[in-house]
């Protein structure tokens, strides 16, 4: 078990910066997740923290010590990485043992090891086979079974579960949540699928473009985004975004006839009284379709369609089309008028997209 | 067959019959066709290859001297008999071993070692990868003389560089042990590039990953190698080693280049003795009883080369 504190961390290859000044510590037993695009430097954070890759500035602590010139195999790491790396010409039992046989310990214990990690990952059927024999998922197990075998300070995933198939994903995700509560061991999962992020994680790392966006719980990472990226990236489907030009008596929506007021739409003053250029967010999940004349205004409504339970339509202002959730029991046309939940209403900086309004704390 | 009229004894006999003559035909033309298509390689290969060895297992069980294509006198296995009772052949062979093994052997060891060290990625990795890989493009007869002239005990350079710090002159191609070294020295020069050509582009076959995967696992870099790149390039470097066993196995030329078979017969291998049989003593008979001997021994470490190729392409 260990703490795992990033001070000031870059990470360049020649000219390109892949992580830019990195500042984040990782409680004792806690399980963060990067998450972010591709290229983002996520997976070459992680590879840092494993010691595969070195820092070009900054240092990596375990527990307080500095273990920047440590190699990956003294740190006391345990990895799964996201493509194949078994060892193809040993079979799972010999793969799995391979960490505990490489630092020399005794075979009683490799014994008992491996009986209780066979018991945990139910591998009792594949010991005696292939990796080239087992499907993706299984294998990732195996990855993971000999990832967690000798009790590392730290757990590292990358991408673990992104080659195997949507149905076995599900499940191997819901036991990874298990096992490392089971566990206890401090746990960094790099990804770039936000439901892994979200159901996984105690904490979020939103990383982009080198640099982390917002740190937090996956629940304040949906409500409380801290700029246009963050509210954009998590969230399915993703956030609306509208300009919004003051007028007199409140904000008006792009290129449309409606204007959000004070009074209906509960407008904070200090937005009305704003100089500078807002974007409004807000997410399909708080836009709604009515039949009621006196709430919701009338955007033009395009289309109303089904995903599963959920009834989804588009809107239009000016020549952008938005989303929301049609909540109504009624499947009825595609009349109605949209209407904002004024309790979803996130407001932004148009020029720089941080998030402006007073609940942006973090 | 939507029609549910049970056909009767005779007339599934019938269509039976009438299908099976149909796919006779249809299989019949397509061989033939197969046939068509590789008959010029067929009449080549017959030409150049069977036509040979059938006319030497033929040779070998006559007393028959080439130079003398009248009297050609039937022996059975005298030919054969006459060989392995023979102490000279026996030397012969333990001889080829000798130079087989420690040829192999270097080889292996040194190839291993520089393939390891050439898949690291460095600067002037492509120039010196060129360098290397030079010795094997030459012909093992202009091998055979460069190092004549090396080993040369009056005015070689090898003596030349033993005499500068104090080692006495050898006489490396005079005495048998001096000459089998030189010659198995000689070969390893020769060959080590092919080994490490082969090892080389093994052990980059092995993904970064699974290196990355042992490092994160605690192996140390010996560890790595023997445990992960060794054993992952094996069927490769399994093959480089039975081409080598054959090769140096049928090891001639160099050996008329550098030591011509002496001192006296002591450094010639099997090949050799062949060759000097049939073309110097004209004893064909002996010659092709000789080399029909080699040809088994040859046979048989091909066949485990094939089956291990064979193996090989199912596992992967």
């Amino acid at each position: 078990m260990a703490e795992i504190t990033l001070k000031n961390l870059s990470i360049e290859f020649g000219d390109f910066k892949a992580v830019d000044d990195v500042n984040l510590t990782v409680k004792d037993g806690e399980f963060v997740v990067y998450l972010g695009p591709s290229g983002c430097g996520k997976t070459t954070t992680l590879r840092c923290i494993a010691g595969l890759v070195k820092a070009t500035r900054g240092d990596v602590l375990f527990d307080g010590q500095r273990v920047n010139d440590l190699t990956a195999s003294e740190r006391n790491i345990a990895m799964v990485f996201q493509f194949v790396s078994l060892y193809p010409h040993l079979s799972i039992k010999e793969n799995i043992v391979f960490p505990l046989k490489a630092r020399g310990i005794a075979k009683a214990e490799i014994a008992r090891k491996l009986d209780w990690v066979t018991d945990v990952f139910k591998l009792g059927d594949e010991l005696r086979r292939y990796p080239g024999a087992l499907p993706p998922g299984a294998r990732q197990k195996v990855a993971l079974a000999r990832a967690v075998i000798r009790d590392p300070a730290v757990l590292l995933l990358d991408e673990p579960l992104s080659a195997i198939d949507e149905q076995f994903r599900e499940e191997m995700r819901w036991e990874l949540g298990h096992l490392q509560r089971q566990l206890g061991v401090t746990t960094i999962y790099v990804t770039h699928d936000q439901r892994e992020a979200m159901s996984l994680a105690d904490r979020i790392v939103l990383m982009n473009d080198s640099r982390i966006v917002q740190v937090s719980e996956p629940d304040r990472m949906f409500f409380d985004p801290i700029n246009v990226f963050a509210g954009q990236f998590i969230g399915s489907p993703s956030m609306n975004l509208i300009d919004l030009v003051p007028v007199s008596g409140g904000l008006r929506l792009g290129d449309s006839e409606v204007t959000l007021t004070e009074k209906r739409d509960r407008l904070p003053q200090w937005a009305l009284a704003s100089k500078r250029p807002l974007k409004l967010g807000v997410r399909p999940l708080n836009v709604h379709l009515t039949d009621e004349k006196s709430a919701g205004d009338a955007l033009p409504v395009d289309d109303i369609f089904s995903v599963g339970r959920e009834r989804f339509f588009s809107f239009r202002i000016g020549d952008n089309i938005y989303q929301g959730v049609d909540k109504r029991l009624s499947t009825g046309g595609t009349e109605g008028r949209v209407h904002f939940e004024p309790e979803g209403l996130l407001f932004f900086d148009a020029d720089t997209g941080r998030r402006v309004d007073a609940e942006a704390a973090a | 067959m939507s029609d549910t009229k049970i056909p009767s004894g005779s007339d599934t006999q019938a269509i039976a019959h009438a299908t099976r003559q149909n796919v006779l035909r249809k299989r019949s033309s397509g061989r033939l066709m197969i046939f068509g298509f590789l008959s010029p390689t067929l009449a080549i290969l017959l030409f150049m290859v069977a036509y040979p060895i059938f006319s030497l297992i033929y040779y070998s069980f006559y007393n028959f001297s080439a130079l003398r294509q009248s009297t050609m006198k039937p022996v059975g296995l005298g030919n054969y008999a006459y060989l392995l009772s023979d102490p000279e052949l026996w030397e012969r062979f333990i001889f080829t071993g000798k130079f087989v093994f420690i040829c192999v052997t270097l080889q292996m060891l040194i190839g291993i070692f520089v393939g390891y060290q050439m898949q690291k990625n460095f600067r002037g990795r492509d120039v010196i990868f060129t360098i290397l890989m030079m010795p094997m493009m030459l012909s093992p007869v202009v091998v055979g003389f460069l190092w004549r002239y090396m080993l040369n005990s009056e005015w070689g350079i090898i003596n030349f560089l033993l005499s500068s710090v104090g080692i006495a002159k050898i006489d490396w191609l005079g005495q048998t042990n001096a000459a089998l070294w030189a010659a198995a020295a000689a070969d390893t020069w020769m060959w080590t590039p092919f080994i490490v050509l082969l090892a080389t582009a093994a052990f980059r076959g092995i993904p970064e990953t699974i290196y990355e995967a042992a490092e994160v696992d605690g192996a140390s870099p010996a560890y790595r190698f023997f445990r992960i790149t060794l054993p992952m390039s094996a069927p490769v470097l399994f093959i480089a080693l039975i081409l080598r066993l054959i090769d140096s196995f049928k090891q001639y030329d160099l050996f008329v280049a550098l030591t011509g078979g002496g001192p006296g017969s002591s450094t010639e291998t099997v090949s050799f003795s062949v060759a000097k049989t049939a073309f110097s003593y004209f004893y064909t008979g002996e010659a092709s009883a000789l080399a029909v001997i080699l040809l088994v021994i040859i046979i048989g470490l091909s066949m485990i080369l094939v089956r291990h190729l064979t193996k090989m392409g199912e596992k992967y």
